[in-house]
């Protein structure tokens, strides 16, 4: 079909190739009756040849080789959209043969009128790089010179396509970045974000930390009387931060209107670019967009937590008027419920632990096992972080131990066993509950710990211990590896406590550890009795180190810090995949620290005027300084304009009128440019600007007022929305308000664990046909199946050297 | 279905997805990025079906995230819907509509209005024509928006009526613990507008108490200085359906919640099994009548059936995902809408407590 002279059938013919290859199957063997159609005339059929080429050029080289003068023929065509898209497909055609003819295309397309095009030559670049590692310094050429491009269009292009191939090239920013500073707001989305992130790298190479002076200070000194302020008297009271560089400033104060975007990626990068180069009195600013994040799609939610729970580990105070925000709906899913826990508990105060605290109550009965589990751990970590509600958090764990669900047992007597050793003073009650759970509780974590916890403190029960340890050694054989390891333990302290009772019982379970499978325990076997029982040896009397084997083994042990384990994430650069994988991603690039002498900011003056002049034409740069007014000028549409201004002739005067003050503007905005380049600072010029902004739109709106209605507003309580339409009659407007309220109510009934209890208490004699499940614990504590273990390890031998 | 930028990597990288795909047990739990030896996975979920990425290096996993999302909107924009027949039925379109988003790892043209003009979405009357014509849905000349400042418009747009609609959509969350008294509340709003106005109008909407509005996004149109400087929304719309601004009001504010739930919900499995009887009731309404309420419950695992009668509406209940739905429709004051039965419970579980989560639209 491919043969055929109608466009219609071989439109058919590549369709289906293309499906082929969409569904990954095999099509390279039909590539020489492809590449004979590029030359179509139908534009369908072309697009759909590109798409082909681009995929299996690599396998046929010499055959792509055939297409390549019709790329070319269309490279010099006046249409931009087709010289755009040969360039696009040229580049992306991954053959090493027509690297010299890719850059030369580059160059020219660099230099092209349309923006377009530069903005495709742009993101050729990386592609030819990525093909050719040698056409570096050639390349480079080119993009510096679509650095110094004004056009929105570019620059976003053009400092991606400097990410991937010169990143470590700064000094080409330099002249640049009050430019890109100025146009930050006006790029595309998708360039915002890379433009943000490269001018954080930026700023952390560039800038002195400006939060030097204050290091000593607590964290987070509230400075509530900035939050109220506006920008420029904000600037004008800086005193905090005097050395704070001019350019520094302009770009926090160029991203902060990004914080607004509807695109969580560009909300996010200003939200890292903040964290990381902001003063510390300012960055609680992005708080509330991030916040307004939550109400997006589960995968943002969930990226954007996490880097909440980041910042929260160091900047409590700047999420807590949100606290509420991070309570959990029933309906989230699960590791977002996860990441809400971690935040409320590194959230926690003195004066919030209590709502956290009645939430984390309603929580423990959910029916989500992982999230149970880690609700009991939070409800640890808030124990033994704030001393006020210790006491009152073990009552509560205590009272989960009589749980019908084995998964909350247990969960509360590892969090319960971690906060008796916080807490040296004697709870022989809780102990004692404790001990009775051996019998029932069958979840190896549990038991581990219980005996851990009798071993320990076997004086405050000294008629329990024993006994337990004697049902111990009876079900050693069956017990998982840890429990094991535990009954050891217990056994060999109980022997340097209470010698009368347990030594036989403690011979005993290290003969049969002795003999067990796995070979960690006939270590520690043969390594505790060589202690304990030196007798074994051939030396007879007591060894130096049995005679110690009492401060070894009963050595007050420090008690485990719990602590977020989002603390180490710290080195990685807020909002990136390294980031949130918490690993380094291939191509990962390091924030640099802050310089502890700012390099000369006189780099960045801009004294090349002329030379941008000459690569952007001229009706480029007058849209850039139009941009900011309402209306716009392209070379392409100005007749189709007219042609529409003579039909809505009100919209003519309008138009005129703001050409006019489009000119004018020009004119200001050149003088501030002279006046950037004679002086260095820009303290002086910036709040003229945002005088001249306000003064804009008022002229704006009083033209609009003339022609339009006034916007009646509507008595409704919220807000309500009226339109106008300049050029259409009022009633040709139709009035649609529409209101939906649409709340979704979630109630979580609060359930007292006391309550709770009543009801499964009903049902006693019901065996549980519930399978614990144990998850990986969050929470800043050690995974469950290395806690116990690792633990041991090092709370056994605190001073090995012995 | 696959596409590649930068270089082919094989199918096969999708296994490490489909792993985690099966030790997940709903889909919304698969974590949005999962790492593989050599690639980065990242996933969005959007109706019942993923959307995966793979990457190679480092990159803003939001960005992917976002454009992925993007991706779909777009999707549903050409096809009014997006799911898996329809993506397979129109394979063509969906592949040269990628192509246009995506160069090389990095986003080309988003914004609907300028894809619409580089591709025509489908319809049926275009498919006819087409057929008849021979013509193609390509066009051949370049939107000038894409050089414009305003990339979100195209030009030439021409109405014979010209018209504007605003939608508001306010959602209110709210969580109320078992007394009724509310722990949290907050508003999520949006403006929704459909603009059909001729040429390149520059419109301006103000509010009568924008302090309302402390935390707000918009749509790449709007002019963030006017904003900031009076409160006024300015600017020049895109044509269609699109989002203008969404706002969020937070915890701090009184939010008045529209209805209130009188429920008792007892489960024990002596006998036949629990009981339910729940009420709803207007609240604060401020004399509009509130329409097409739902509400779901999701029972513990151990339920296996309910019989229920309702007075309104009618309720099911799926056995498999163990939730309980109740359609209730329109608020009459006079008559409250109320559902009670019993609940069969299978014996021998524990029961847990019900989070009777309510959704009202």
């Amino acid at each position: 079909m491919l043969d055929s002279n109608k466009d219609n059938l071989k439109l058919e013919a590549m369709k289906r190739i293309i499906g082929m290859v969409a569904k990954g199957r095999e099509a390279s063997d039909l590539f020489p009756a492809v590449v004979k159609n590029v030359v179509s005339k139908n534009i369908e059929v072309k697009k759909l040849v590109y798409v082909y080429l681009v995929r299996y050029a690599e396998e046929q080289q010499d055959l792509a080789l055939l297409s390549i003068s019709t790329f070319q023929r269309a490279l010099k065509d006046p249409n931009q959209l087709i010289r755009a898209s040969a360039l696009r497909v040229l580049s992306s055609i991954r053959v090493t043969m027509i690297v010299p003819i890719v850059m030369l295309a580059i160059k020219d397309a660099a230099a092209d009128m349309s923006p377009y095009v530069r903005k495709t030559a742009a993101h050729a670049i990386p592609k030819l790089y990525s093909l050719d590692q040698d056409q570096k310094e050639e390349l480079i050429q080119v993009l510096e010179k679509l650095l110094y491009d004004k056009t929105t269009l570019v620059v976003g292009s053009a400092v991606m396509a400097f990410e991937e191939v010169c990143p470590e090239r700064i000094d080409l920013i330099h002249k640049n970045f009050r430019k890109l500073c100025s146009l930050l707001v006006d790029v595309d989305e998708w360039g915002q974000v890379v433009i943000i992130n490269m001018l954080t790298r930026y700023a952390r190479s560039q800038f002195t930390d400006p939060n030097l002076q204050d290091v000593d200070e607590d964290e987070e000194s509230k400075r509530p009387f900035y939050e109220d302020e506006n920008e420029v008297d904000e600037e004008q009271q800086e005193k905090r931060a005097p050395t704070l560089d001019p350019d520094h400033r302009l770009l926090l104060r160029s991203a902060k209107p990004l914080l607004q975007s509807r695109n969580a990626a560009v909300v996010l990068s200003v939200a890292q670019l903040y964290h990381h180069t902001a003063p510390r009195s300012e960055v609680h600013q992005v708080a509330k967009a991030m916040i307004r994040l939550l109400r997006s799609h589960r995968e943002v939610q969930d990226i954007v937590l996490t880097s909440i729970a980041a910042t929260a580990t160091r900047r409590k105070v700047m999420f807590e008027p949100f606290l509420k925000s991070f309570f959990v709906r029933s309906s989230d899913a699960t590791h977002i419920k996860l990441l809400k826990l971690e935040i409320l508990t590194s959230l926690a105060t003195e004066s919030s632990v209590g709502i956290i605290l009645r939430e984390l109550q309603t929580y423990v009965a959910a029916h989500d096992p992982p999230f149970v589990a880690a609700a009991i751990q939070a409800i640890g970590r808030c124990a033994s972080n704030i001393k006020e509600v210790t006491d009152t958090c073990l009552n509560g764990l205590v009272s989960l131990l009589s749980n019908k669900d084995q998964a909350v047992v247990a969960e509360s007597v590892v969090v319960i066993k971690k906060l008796l050793q916080t807490q040296p003073s004697a709870h022989r009650e809780i102990i004692i509950q404790m001990a009775k759970l051996v019998d029932s509780v069958t979840v190896p974590q549990a038991r581990a710990s219980i005996l851990w916890l009798l071993g320990e403190y076997s004086e405050r029960v000294p008629k329990i211990a024993p006994d337990v340890l004697r049902k111990m050694a009876k079900t050693f054989t069956s017990e998982e590896d840890i429990v094991k390891l535990q009954v050891m333990t217990l056994a060999v302290k109980l022997c340097l406590t209470n010698p009368k009772q347990t030594k036989l019982l403690c011979q005993y379970v290290l003969q049969l550890a002795k003999y067990d499978q796995n070979y960690d325990l006939r270590d520690r076997a043969r390594f505790l009795r060589h202690i304990i029982f030196p007798a074994d040896a051939e030396s007879g009397g007591p060894t130096r180190l049995s005679k110690q084997a009492k401060k070894i083994f009963l050595a007050p042990k420090p008690a485990p810090v719990p602590e977020s384990h989002f603390k180490d994430r710290e080195q990685f650069q807020l909002g990136s995949l390294s980031h949130y994988i918490n690993t380094k991603a291939n191509g990962y690039q390091e924030l640099p620290p802050f310089p502890l002498e700012a390099p000369d900011p006189k780099a960045r003056d801009v004294e090349t005027e002329p030379q941008v002049m000459e690569q952007a034409p001229l009706f480029t740069a007058k849209k850039v300084s139009s941009k900011k007014d309402s209306k716009f000028y392209s070379d392409t549409e100005s007749p189709e304009d007219e042609s529409e201004e003579d039909e809505n002739s009100s919209d003519e005067d309008d138009d005129d009128d703001e050409e006019e003050e489009d000119s004018s503007s020009d004119k200001d905005e050149e003088e501030d440019d002279n006046e950037d380049e004679e002086s260095s600072g820009l303290e002086e010029k910036l709040p003229k600007k945002v005088v001249k902004s306000n003064a804009k739109p008022k002229s704006d709106e009083e033209e609009e007022e003339d022609e339009s209605d006034e916007d009646d507003s509507s008595s409704e309580s919220v807000s309500d929305s009226d339109s106008e339409d300049e050029s259409s009659e009022p009633s040709s407007v139709p009035k649609k308000q529409t209101r939906n309220a649409k709340p979704a109510k979630e109630s979580t009934p609060v359930v007292k664990p006391k309550s709770n209890l009543d009801l499964l208490l009903d049902l006693d004699d019901v065996s549980p046909a519930f399978t614990p499940i144990m998850t990986p614990s969050l929470g800043g504590f050690l995974t469950p199946m290395s806690t116990p273990s690792s633990q041991v390890k090092t709370q056994l031998f605190p001073d090995i050297q012995v | 279905m696959e596409k590649h930028w930068k270089s082919v990597i094989s199918r096969s990288v999708c296994d490490y997805f489909f792993d985690h795909q099966r030790k997940a047990s709903s889909p919304e739990d698969i974590p949005p990025v999962i790492a593989t030896p050599h690639h980065y996975l990242i996933s969005v979920y959007r109706s019942s079906m993923f959307f995966v990425a793979v990457c190679t290096t480092e990159v803003a996993p939001l960005f992917v995230v976002e454009f992925l999302h993007r991706v779909v909107d777009t999707f549903e924009d050409y096809f009014s819907e997006c799911t898996e027949s329809i993506i397979k039925e129109h394979y063509v379109v969906v592949y040269e509509l990628l192509d246009e988003m995506l160069d090389n790892g990095f986003p080309l043209a988003t914004e609907s209005n300028i894809l619409k003009e580089l591709i025509k979405p489908p319809n049926i009357l275009r498919t006819i024509a087409n057929t008849v014509t021979g013509k193609s849905n390509v066009s051949s000349t370049l939107p000038s928006g894409q050089l414009s400042n305003i990339p979100w418009r195209r030009t030439g747009v021409k109405y014979t009526n010209n018209e504007a609609y605003f939608d508001m959509i306010e959602e209110v969350d709210a969580i109320i613990d078992k007394s009724g008294s509310t722990v949290c509340a907050e508003i999520q709003g949006y403006i929704d507008c459909c603009i059909k106005l001729s040429g390149m109008p520059d419109l301006s909407l103000s509010f009568v108490n924008p302090r309302l509005f402390d935390d707000v996004s918009f749509h790449p149109c709007v002019r963030f200085k006017r904003w900031e400087s009076e409160r006024v929304l300015s600017f020049i719309p895109p044509d269609g359906n699109f989002r203008l601004m969404s706002y969020h009001i937070g915890s701090q504010s009184i939010v008045a919640i529209p209805v209130y739930v009188r429920h008792s919900l007892c489960l024990r499995e002596s006998g036949s099994g629990g009981r339910l009887d729940i009420t709803l009731g207007p609240k604060q309404t401020l004399g509009r009548t509130i329409e097409n309420v739902v509400l779901e419950i999701p029972m513990p695992k151990s339920v296996l059936n309910c019989g229920l009668v309702t007075n309104q509406g009618k309720y099911t209940f799926d056995p498999v995902s163990k939730l309980l739905v109740w359609e209730v429709g329109r608020i009459d004051v006079t008559k409250l809408p109320n559902i009670r039965g019993t609940i069969s419970l299978q014996s021998g579980s524990p029961p847990v407590e019900a989070n009777p989560s309510i959704n009202v639209s």
